[in-house]
């Protein structure tokens, strides 16, 4: 049994097919890196492993429980959290709130939430930031706030949505320190990223798709040398 | 809670106790009544509108059905409209099920509408099915008590509860998850927040705040029609008003907009005639032009101006 599955999934937006028939497993402990050129149906895939939209077709699996089908709350309870590409501060909360509305799910007890909610914040370097309004954080920040939020329901699967796009090199850095201290603390991981340098530096395998197919699967070095994804970046001239 | 917190909710309770016998005549007794009943309603709409963000152009409805529930109770079974303080919120809350059950798994402004066409369902129902309702005519009682004293201190005790209801709401998870469903209800779905049960949680108690408020109204007039108490104008428009006058998302901010609302009414109303609805319509204008977070919501920038402060936030301070 793998510890998540996705199989044939399908995706149909009236005749745009925004994903088809595309499978992968993650293995527990594994950060599970999935990429591909803008418009290739990646954060579509996100959307459909926590139900934002229902699938066409295929199942999805989790521990062995199929959970399409299941409420997108509900998702989140058994264990997958995640972050957003287009940032979803809750914009009239301080962070500390932001981050208690995400650790309340395994507890009604404020002082309690409050003091999971520290650790996390602590645990992403965003601790000093805790009394400020949301919505005036910088997006290194936000971006950060995202993930303290989605640590904070207390995820064994966690789907990263571009944490790094739009961050300086320094940013970036201190995003793919944070993403291997989540890792090292045993959560599994799929990450969709744009970054090469992460992309490649963390995962240890790599999905690439386009117009919502599976194009390559294997380790960051054969999916860099993979003449189908070269060809899906740069064109047929370099493949 | 702190001693400090516990500060402000004691005074205003000592005050609100001993006012009555400062204020022995029955006109300003009157407006006080007045003031606690749209407070209390106004703290029912803010759970909902203002914490939860589900917006609600029907709290009339609630507030309707609580008048009808006790009135009818009179009218058909010649009980004590006082048992309406019981049937009338419970009548309110089970209308709202429904509501909310079907309108909830929509977003954006479905609910706002489904409210505003079920405020003006009830009052057609209620002006037209005249065997049951008598229709505009109304339904008259007999004042219990002569004096308003009594009325009084029951409208404090309604105001008191919803306060506490209140509170106790918005002071614990249900509080944070109100508010992370009103600022993005996508976010609040992925970290794991029911968003439709967590709404109805919200309405629940302020359809039966509603409800009670109606119940009161009725048993302290003594005479309601529909017109009145399903009023889209002068009661689901009117709280919103009120409440954004206050404040929302202000435990303060429906009490306080619920007095500036009655004592300007009053004022205005007498050199102004039936125009004093215009000069209130003037003043929540300008409330959401300079104060958009409303006057308890906004009392610092209020606070800085009237003693002509320079606000800290610009490196000035006091002169």
């Amino acid at each position: 049994m793998s510890f998540f599955k996705v199989k044939n999934i399908v995706k149909n937006f009236g005749g745009l097919t925004a994903v088809n028939k595309v499978s992968f497993t993650v293995e527990k402990g594994e950060i599970f890196g999935l990429i591909g050129p803008n418009g290739s149906g990646k954060t579509t895939i996100f959307n459909l492993i926590n139900r934002f939209y229902p699938l066409t077709s295929g199942e999805i699996y989790f521990q062995g429980q199929r959970i399409d089908g299941l409420p997108t709350h509900k998702i989140c309870e058994l264990g997958i959290g995640r972050t957003f590409q287009v940032v979803k501060p809750l914009k009239r909360m301080s962070v500390l709130e932001n981050v208690m509305a995400g650790a309340f799910l395994h507890t009604s007890n404020i002082a309690r939430a409050r003091a999971r909610a520290l650790e996390v914040l602590d645990f992403c370097a965003l601790a000093h930031r805790k009394d400020m309004e949301a919505k005036s954080l910088t997006i290194a920040d936000r971006k950060r706030l995202e993930i303290a939020r989605a640590l904070a329901t207390e995820p064994k699967l966690l789907l990263l949505d571009e944490t790094a796009a739009g961050l300086n090199p320094k940013e970036q850095e201190e995003a793919i320190a944070i993403i291997q201290k989540i890792r090292d603390a045993g959560i599994t991981i799929i990450i969709v990223e744009h970054v090469m340098k992460i992309i490649m530096g963390i995962s240890n395998r790599v999905l690439a798709i386009n117009f919502g197919r599976e194009i390559a699967c294997g380790t960051p070095r054969e999916i860099a040398n993979h003449p189908e994804v070269i060809k899906a970046y740069l064109g047929e001239a370099y493949a | 809670m702190t001693a400090k917190g516990w500060l402000t909710p004691t005074v205003i309770a000592v005050v609100a106790l001993v006012l009555p016998l400062i204020l022995r005549d029955p006109y300003p007794q009157h407006i006080l009544i007045m003031i606690l009943i749209w407070a209390t309603l106004g703290t029912a709409w803010n759970l909902l509108g203002g914490y939860a963000g589900q917006v609600s152009f029907g709290h009339a409805a609630f507030f309707g059905l609580g008048a009808y529930s006790a009135g009818l109770l009179f009218f058909h079974l010649k009980i004590s409209t006082w048992w309406g303080l019981l049937l009338g919120p419970l009548v309110a809350t089970a209308v709202a099920v429904p509501i909310g059950l079907i309108c909830f798994r929509l977003r954006g402004p479905y609910f706002a509408l489904a409210t505003l066409a079920l405020g003006e369902i009830f009052r057609l129902v209620f002006t037209n099915w005249v065997s049951f309702t008598r229709g505009a005519q109304g339904i008259l009682i007999l004042s219990t008590f002569p004096t308003k004293v009594p009325y009084y201190y029951i409208a404090l005790a309604i105001w008191g509860l919803a306060m506490f209801t209140l509170n106790r709401l918005i002071n614990s998870k249900l509080g944070y998850y109100f508010v992370s469903i009103r600022e993005d209800q996508d976010a609040a779905e992925s970290l794991g927040i029911p968003t439709t049960r967590y709404k109805m949680y919200a309405l629940l108690p302020s359809a039966f705040l509603a409800g009670l408020t109606g119940a009161f109204y009725m048993n302290y007039i003594a005479f309601i029609d529909p017109h009145v108490v399903f009023s889209l104008g002068d009661i689901s428009v009117m709280v919103i008003l009120v409440v954004m006058m206050g404040g929302v998302a202000n435990p303060w901010g429906a009490p306080v907009g619920a007095a500036i609302y009655i004592a300007l009414n009053e004022i205005f109303r007498a050199w102004l005639g039936s125009a004093n609805v215009l000069a209130f319509g003037i003043l929540v204008c300008l409330v959401i032009l300079f104060l958009p977070n409303g006057v308890m919501g906004e009392l610092g920038q209020i606070r800085r101006t009237a003693f002509r402060q320079k606000p800290a936030a610009a490196g000035g301070g006091q002169k």
